[in-house]
This record gives C-alpha cells, structure tokens and sequence, in this order.
C-alpha cells in the first residue's frame, strides 16, 4: 500500500514537471503590441544611435520602444535588406552589392548622414620629429609593398631619426580599417600585414603610449579620452595644403581631410509607410544630432546639413548619394542636393 | 685475497654482497629515498604552480571589483544602460542574463538526461551508437560561434523563434549538451550494478529502476555537469551575437505573471534581449574611462551572477547526496 502511493506521488510529480515543461513551449505566442522600432548595425553609429533611442524614448513617454544591435555594416544590411530592421547604422555608403539585395527584396530606403566620423594618427608623447605628416608619406609606411621592409622613420622622411617604427592599428573587420586603406593607400583592404591590429581601440591606445617609435590610428573620439597618453599629429593632404590637426571646427569645414568621413543612418520605407513612430524617429534623430553627437563625443555636421536631409526625408528621396562605393574626400554641403540612385 | 687499509670497508662490502637481504634492503632505501626526492619535488612543483593560478586569479578578480567598486550599488542593477556612464545601468542585462539561463537549463537538463540515460541503459553497442557517441564527444569541441550560425539558419529563420530569448536559450543549450550527456553518463556509471539487479530481483521494469533509482542516486553527478554548463554557458558572447542579441535595450521582457487570466504568460520567450557579457564588451570598447568602470562593475556582477547560480546547484546536490548511501 505504502508503496503505491509513493508510486502515485511520484508519477504525479513528473507529469506536473511534463506539463510544465510543455506549457513553457507552447505558450501562447500573441506578437506584442507594443510599438518597436529595430535598429542594428555599425558599431561606430551605436553609441550616437543609443544616445538618440535613450531620447526619444523618455520623449515618447514609453510608447514607443527602441533596440539597437550591433552586427556591423555589413550584417546590419544583410538584416535590413531582408526588412527585418527599420533603420540600419552604417559607418559606410551602402555598397553595390546590397543595393542588389534590397532591390531583390524590394526594400527601398533614405540615407540620412548623421555625423562625423574623423580619425587620428597619433603617437608617443614623447615623439619629437612627428607633428605632422603627409598622406603619401603615410601611404609610404602603411602600403602593403612596404611590409617586410619599411622599418625605421629615416627610410620615410630623411629628417626623421634612425628609430623603429611599431606600427598599431584596427583589424580588418573595422569600418575604419576599410576607410583608412581607401583613403590613404587607395584601395580598400590593402595594407601591409606586419602591424600590431587590434579590434579593440583602447588596446592600440594602451600599445602606441607605452612604445617610443609607436604609430597608429583610430578614432579622434579615443585621442580625446587619452590626450595624456598619446600625442596626435596633423596630416597634411597634398603638397598644396597645409597640415592640419582634427578638431570639430577642421572636420566640419572640410578642412581635415582625407581622414573624416560622415556616418549614417539608413531607414527603410516599408517601416516609413506601415509605423509612423518610424519617421518620428527619423526627424528626432536629425533634430538632435548637434546636441547629442557632442555629447557621446562625436562631431556634428553642420545644421544647415540636418535641415536639408530632413526635407529628403519628409519628401521621401529614396536611394543613395554614392552610387553602390565608397568616397574619400566628400563635401558635406553638396551631399543632400546629388541625385540618387536605387 | 689481498691485503689493504680499505679491509674494513671491503669486509664490509663483502657481507653486504654475501648478505642478499640485507642488501636489497639497502637498495630498496636507496630507491625509496631517491623516489621520496623526486615525490617531494613533484609536490613542491604542483603547490607552486596552484599558488601562482590562485595568485592570477585573485589579482584579476579583486582588480575588476576595485575598479568596478564605484558602481557597484543597488542603482546600477535597476537603471537601463545609457549613454551616460554614470547614469547607466545593467537591469535589461542581468535580467536577460537570468531569462535565457533558465531556457538553457530547462532544454539542456531534460534534453540531456534523456540521452545520457538513453545511451548507458538502453541502447544496444552497436556501430550506429557508436557513431552518436563521437558525434557527441565531437560536438564539444565545436567552437561556440558555430552553434551560433547553425542557430541563425535553424532557429531565427527555420523556425521563425526570431532574435528571441527562445532562439538563445535553445542554442546554449545545444551548446553545453555534451557537458550534461558526459556527466550524466558518468554519474550512471557510478551506481553500482548490484543496485541495479537487486531492483531487477525483486521485479522492477527498467523504467521503474530509472525512475525510482538511477535518476535520485545520480542527480548529484547531474547537477555537478549543470554547474559546468551554466559557468560556461553565462558568459558566452558570440553565438548570443551572431544570432542578433541586441545592445541597447532599455525595457524588460514581458512578465510571466499577468494580472488578467490566464495569470502566467510566456510571450517573454519571444522577446529580445541583451546579455550581460554583451553589455560588457560593448562597454570595454567606448574610450572613456568611465564606460572602462562600468565594464569592470559588469564583469563582477557576472562573476557574482554565476557564483549564486553555481552556489543554488551546489546545494540542491549537497541535498540529494545526503539522502543515499551504499
């Protein structure tokens, strides 16, 4: 008798944890009703991207709810060109291929530049040849053909001193990798192989400060947070020009190139047409990039560029400005008025 | 025999060599001497060597909690993250953390018994289970980022589960079912036989001796395997990543207990989510400094997250060990 009911027990106790269980995964699945908007992409545009979602949700009181993902441009448009997304962050135009994807899917967009993105070269503090350099001597220690055999400043510039270069730089999975290379060695991804490469830009910072002979690049934003560590140095495009050190004022005249670039936001016009939070989203994002893009320290176009893409987005102009590549050496203030392609 | 000064210590030798036993037995301490030598050795080498790990250890964690230490209070795990460092904090984090560990517990738990039972009390030893045991000793060697493609392809789009808790709690626990498989099959193993035929003796079906002996007595060893999973399975990132894991999201999960009928819901499955170690990478990579507190701040609330959940099977084991003797 007594082990009967011990039996009854126990049965009744593993179908409860059946039931359980089966409950758990076949819970009534009811999509939410809560207004979402999905955005991913460029881990560049995150911070400017998460400073902007944190805004708009206090703005909306809790209405509207924002996510944002970081799987980079390139997985971000791989998410957003199967519509899956409603806005996409890139740190890049979209490229030819992904137009192909969108148009496959019939998923048009707007391309809404939010703000810049400068990078720096820096090295050691304690550096005294280098405070400046030109593009082409750049292109002399960075190209790929100088792998192996570029290893001293005097082999660059016969003023520099007989030291060893250590080079330091981001990885190749980087949107600042690939705007780097195209800019300075002409072709995106072309670079020497024997650098210290790290995803990571604090890691560079933390190499170039604590080597003599240290040079790299990153982001002007990981210069501002370790100005004591690190010395940063004025690039000089082209015999013409003159040398010029990054800073708000030289990246928004256009000033410092050919090392800034802006970044973007690209939405998408099926979200535009079926949740009108979307182009809320969109004009609050164009609206309070000045304030915001400072704020997480990055640097902002100018407003009269806000203003003129907000009038692209509110008379819907689909489409790129660049044509499926990249561009080195963009004006800012002709961006908005270019004709665009599908 | 010749005469010489050394005639002591030669009459010496001489019994020694005429003295088989004694001999050996200056051998024997010899060799246990030399032997004792080298075992000491050995034991100094292995004591260094855990003090030097223990050292490591302990250097990194206390540096994540003193640099960490300024935001370790009450606001920082029920504040969402921000852009602004010292306003941020890790609540869609660490509850996200805890809702795709319970997925992963549930799926791995059952998911794995079954099989470990099934391969060391039923299945026949054959070439077909022979081919499933190295497919699973296969799959721990998998890299994690793999099971994070499969689950992309399978889950998010297969099956439509979408950048969910569901989606991730299914794939971590894929991901550590071949710890559960292991140890559950060990933990069998470790039942003596008699036990087995003593049931079978007195009449009881196969599934009765399972059910009523083999599952209370390795439930310890079980749990034993659920630790090593959760450990390795809190701080995975890639496979969380790949599947599309968010970064910034600032509301919670819908809540399992509703306050209309039917009361419990389980639309918090579907939801998306952030995970700790997510929060913390996206955190370590910003440049300011401040972000660097947070991360580290992150890092021991991690740590902490799995200490309670390692703490929680520990006991449960402690409780279940107690009960059986043989």
């Amino acid at each position: 008798m007594e082990s009967f009911l011990k039996l009854n027990i126990n049965n009744s106790r593993l179908a409860n944890a059946f039931l359980l269980f089966a409950l758990l995964f076949i819970g009534v699945h009811v999509f939410a009703a809560v207004n979402t908007i999905k955005v991913d992409g460029s881990s560049t545009v995150f911070p400017l991207t998460e400073a902007v979602a944190e805004e708009f949700q206090t703005h909306t009181k809790g209405k509207v709810r924002v996510t944002v993902g970081i799987s980079g441009t390139g997985g971000g448009f791989k998410k957003f060109c199967r519509g899956e997304t409603d806005v996409q962050n890139a740190s890049r135009p979209i490229l030819t291929s992904e137009m192909k994807d969108c148009a496959k899917n019939k998923i048009r967009y707007i391309e809404l530049p939010v703000a810049f993105d400068a990078l720096s070269i820096v090295t050691h503090p304690s550096n005294t040849w280098l405070s400046q350099i030109t593009v082409a001597e750049l292109k002399t220690i960075w190209e790929a053909s100088a792998q192996g055999k570029i290893k001293f400043y005097d082999q660059v510039n016969s003023k520099w001193p007989h030291i060893p270069i250590a080079l330091y730089g981001p990885g190749p999975d980087s949107g600042t990798f690939d705007y780097f290379t195209e800019a300075v060695n002409q072709k995106a991804k072309s670079i020497r192989g024997d650098y210290t490469a790290s995803e990571d830009d604090n890691t560079i910072v933390q190499g170039i400060s604590r080597d003599k002979g240290g040079l790299g690049y990153f982001g002007l934003a990981y210069y501002e947070a370790n100005k004591d560590k690190i010395k940063l140095v004025a690039v000089q495009k082209d015999e013409k020009s003159k040398a010029v050190l990054p800073s708000p004022q030289s990246v928004q005249n256009g000033s410092y190139q050919p090392l800034s670039r802006p970044i973007f936001i690209y939405v998408s016009e099926k979200s535009l047409s079926s949740n009108s939070a979307v182009l809320e989203f969109s004009q609050f994002f164009l609206k309070n990039s000045i304030l915001l893009a400072t704020e997480v320290k990055y640097i902002a176009l100018p407003q009269t560029v806000y203003s003129a893409f907000e009038k692209n987005l509110m008379d819907k102009k689909f489409g790129t400005a660049f044509g499926g590549h990249s561009e080195v050496g963009i004006k800012i203030d002709e961006l908005s008025k270019r004709t665009l392609t599908q | 025999m010749r005469k010489s000064p050394m005639k002591k210590d030669k009459n010496r030798n001489n019994i020694m060599a005429k003295d088989p036993i004694l001999a050996k037995h200056n051998k024997t301490e010899k060799l246990i001497k030399s032997k004792n030598i080298k075992d000491q050795l050995f034991y100094l080498f292995g004591f260094l060597i855990l003090v030097a790990a223990s050292f490591i250890l302990f250097a990194l964690i206390s540096d994540l909690f003193i640099r960490g230490a300024s935001r370790l209070n009450f606001d920082f795990l029920t504040h969402f993250p921000s852009r602004k460092p010292e306003a941020a904090g890790i609540l869609s984090a660490w509850v996200g953390s805890l809702a795709v560990m319970l997925v992963t517990s549930s799926v791995s738990l059952v998911l794995g018994v079954m099989t470990g039972i099934y391969l060391e009390e039923y299945a026949p030893k054959n070439i077909f289970t022979f081919l499933i045991e190295l497919a699973i000793v296969n799959m721990a060697g998998i890299p994690s980022i793999t099971f994070g493609l499969m689950a992309l392809g399978i889950f998010v789009y297969q099956f439509n589960f979408g950048q969910s808790i569901l989606t991730a709690g299914l794939t971590l626990g894929l991901l550590v079912l071949p710890i559960i498989i292991v140890t559950t099959r060990e933990a069998l193993k470790s039942i003596p036989n008699h036990l087995r035929e003593a049931a079978y003796s007195l009449g009881a079906s196969k599934y009765q001796i399972v059910r009523d002996h083999l599952l209370p007595y390795s439930s310890g060893g079980i749990l034993t395997g659920m630790i090593l999973a959760l450990s390795r399975a809190v701080g995975e990132t890639a496979p969380l990543i790949t599947i599309g894991a968010l970064t910034f999201i600032a509301f919670l999960p819908t809540p399992p207990i509703q306050s209309t009928p039917p009361f419990v819901s389980f639309e918090w499955l579907w939801d998306g989510f952030t995970v700790l170690p997510i929060q913390m990478f996206n955190w370590v990579s910003r440049p300011q400094e401040e972000f660097h507190i947070n991360a580290a701040a992150t890092g021991a609330i991690l740590l902490m997250l799995t200490l309670i959940l390692n703490a929680g099977a520990i006991w449960l084991r402690y409780k279940f060990r107690k009960r059986y003797h043989w």
